[in-house]
């Protein structure tokens, strides 16, 4: 088996395209065969074949259109080998000779069509399957990534990784998952589990910077989505959103831990990436169909808009999140519309905010985090103590880990906060900072 | 075209979300017999039913040629079948609009499993993998 990937450094000219035409040539095989492992096969069986050619021979002019040609041109020769085989070609003949077929056999058997992604990312992401298995299946036949490169992706091993991908394609051949863009009645809702994937796909590159890949894979999807959907402004929105958490990431850490976004050295900000971001946020905002996507963008695009945390515009973000709230009544939501107006009325108000939504968060660290934050603010020391530290024992990640405990150092030491008569009550709110 | 069958079940010989009141069971057939007649003028029933529960089943098995029964069902179970559709459609799309129309008319969740295979099997022999 002649090795693709590079085992090291950067990828030669021919890994690159392999990288760019996979899920091109997925989903076009995909279209012509209906079998997701089918178009697979072909498609790395044609890899092979172009590795060793284009290797001597250089990369053709369209390395896209030579890959399908080939795997096209190979699965049918392994269609003919096999019973299963001789059953789907007799089908696809019968599909390709009726007159009122869907038209794509006729359009373009050879060339790679954008239509293709479409549809297959829509049958990745079909509400039947689990999120895991959605998820997977993006990155594997959309994204392009090795089966191994999934598995490192979520922290399973590959063999792992493989049967779960195994079982989704199973799924879909079993149950008959169609490869199509859904009605339009039902598109909204299809459109958002998409969207969701993808960001879902970021957020999991931007919890571990192990798994960073993964956020440029996510942008990189989401500007195919915006491509394939110019009509829908949340596939804009979700592009947007990322773009501008994505230019806060060089001032997002420091060694290991979190730099919380108040404290972070907003020189390091890509400002090409805020500029590219505001200017689909204007883009959004013109087009006057908000989305939870585009509302969330729209506040990143506030807090990027300014040179410091005092400059921020405060009042327009608790506007953001009252709309954001409106159209996404989640206790996440809530959760930093109560933090946003702890920057406007101070520390008493975000915590009232805060105790009303905290039974639904109990275990949502960053919930207790933010009390932590605010009760210290209050200067109530041994209650914001308490939740760091359940903050701390509920986080996921490493960072947030080391955030915590580097905060409740801190108030460790916090001599100006030292309890006046050996005791600190919930309701001692002295010393507020 | 595929067949699909689209199952809900007792829970401790409970149906949950069943019709309560004589009014309730009244529009519960009427949604329910529209519904049919709409899988009719499609195409789409193949066949359903309703099951009694699972203290009326009775276990065959043969042990030592001997043919032996047992009181109850399969498994020690909380949930049991308790009605189902088979149905024909294009797709798991076509399948799952279906069980939503199902859900809604009947009360009950529904769950749509695709069949490997229907019908006899003399006829099926040639579609089986391995042959």
């Amino acid at each position: 088996m002649t090795r693709i990937v590079a085992t090291g450094g950067e990828a030669t000219g021919v890994e690159r395209v392999f990288r760019e035409v996979y899920g091109q040539a997925v989903a076009t095989l995909v279209r012509v065969f209906g079998d997701i492992t089918l178009a697979e096969d072909a498609v790395q069986e044609a890899f092979v074949v172009a590795s060793d050619r284009w290797r001597s021979d250089g990369i053709p002019p369209n390395p896209a259109g030579w890959i399908v040609t080939t795997a096209r041109n190979r699965a049918i020769d392994d269609l003919r080998r096999s019973a299963r085989g001789r059953e789907l070609h007799e089908q696809l003949g019968a599909t390709a000779s009726r007159p009122n077929g869907t038209g794509a056999e006729h359009r373009s058997e050879d060339g790679p069509v954008s239509d293709d992604q479409l549809r297959l990312i829509f049958t990745c992401c079909h509400p039947a399957l689990r999120t895991e298995h959605q998820v997977a299946l993006t990155l594997r036949l959309l994204g392009g990534l090795s089966v191994d490169e999934v598995a490192h992706s979520f922290l399973v091993s590959e063999s792992a990784m493989a049967k779960r991908l195994v079982r989704a394609k199973y799924k879909i051949r079993a149950a008959k998952i169609p490869y199509r863009v859904p009605a339009r009645a039902d598109l909204p809702e299809r459109f958002r589990s998409v969207l969701s994937v993808v960001y879902l796909i970021y957020n999991t590159g931007l919890d571990d910077p192990e798994r960073a890949s993964l956020r440029r894979e996510a942008i990189r999807l989401a500007r195919a989505l915006v491509e394939l959907m110019p009509d829908e402004p949340e596939a804009a929105g979700l592009l947007a959103l990322m773009l501008l958490s994505e230019s806060r990431v060089p001032a997002r850490t420091a060694g290991d831990a979190l730099v919380l976004l108040r404290d972070q050295d907003r020189t390091r900000w890509d400002h090409t990436m805020i500029e590219e971001g505001h200017a689909i946020v204007r883009a959004c905002i013109r087009r006057a169909q908000p989305g939870p996507f585009q509302l969330q963008a729209a506040i990143q695009a506030v807090h990027c808009d300014a040179d410091s945390p005092e400059a921020t515009d405060w009042p327009q973000i608790v506007a953001l999140y009252d709309h954001l709230f409106s159209v996404m009544p989640t206790p996440v939501v809530a959760l930093n519309r109560a933090i946003a107006i702890g920057e406007i009325e101070g520390p008493g108000a975000a915590l009232s905010a805060l105790d009303a939504i905290a039974a639904d968060l109990d275990n949502y660290h960053l919930m207790h985090a933010a009390r932590g934050t605010t009760l210290r603010r209050l200067g109530r020391r041994d209650a914001a103590m308490a939740a760091y530290e359940r903050a701390a024992h509920l986080a996921a990640t490493e960072a947030d880990r080391r955030f915590l405990a580097q905060q409740i150092e801190e108030l460790a030491d916090d001599d100006d906060l030292h309890r006046p008569n050996g005791s600190t009550g919930p309701h001692n709110e002295t010393s507020a900072r | 075209m595929s067949q699909y069958l689209l199952s809900t079940y007792t829970v401790q010989d409970e149906v949950p979300g069943a019709p309560g009141t004589p009014e309730e069971m009244q529009t519960f057939m009427e949604r329910v017999i529209a519904l049919e007649a709409e899988m009719d003028a499609t195409g789409t029933f193949v066949f359903g039913g309703a099951l009694h529960g699972p203290d009326t089943a009775t276990v065959v098995r043969v042990s030592d040629a001997d043919v032996v029964m047992t009181d109850g069902p399969f498994a020690e179970s909380k949930e049991h079948i308790a009605g189902f559709y088979v149905i024909n459609a294009d797709d798991l799309d076509a399948a799952l609009a279906w069980a939503g129309k199902v859900a809604d008319a009947t009360n009950h969740p529904i769950e749509v499993r695709p069949f490997f295979a229907t019908g006899r099997l003399a006829d099926q022999v040639h579609e089986m993998p391995g042959t």
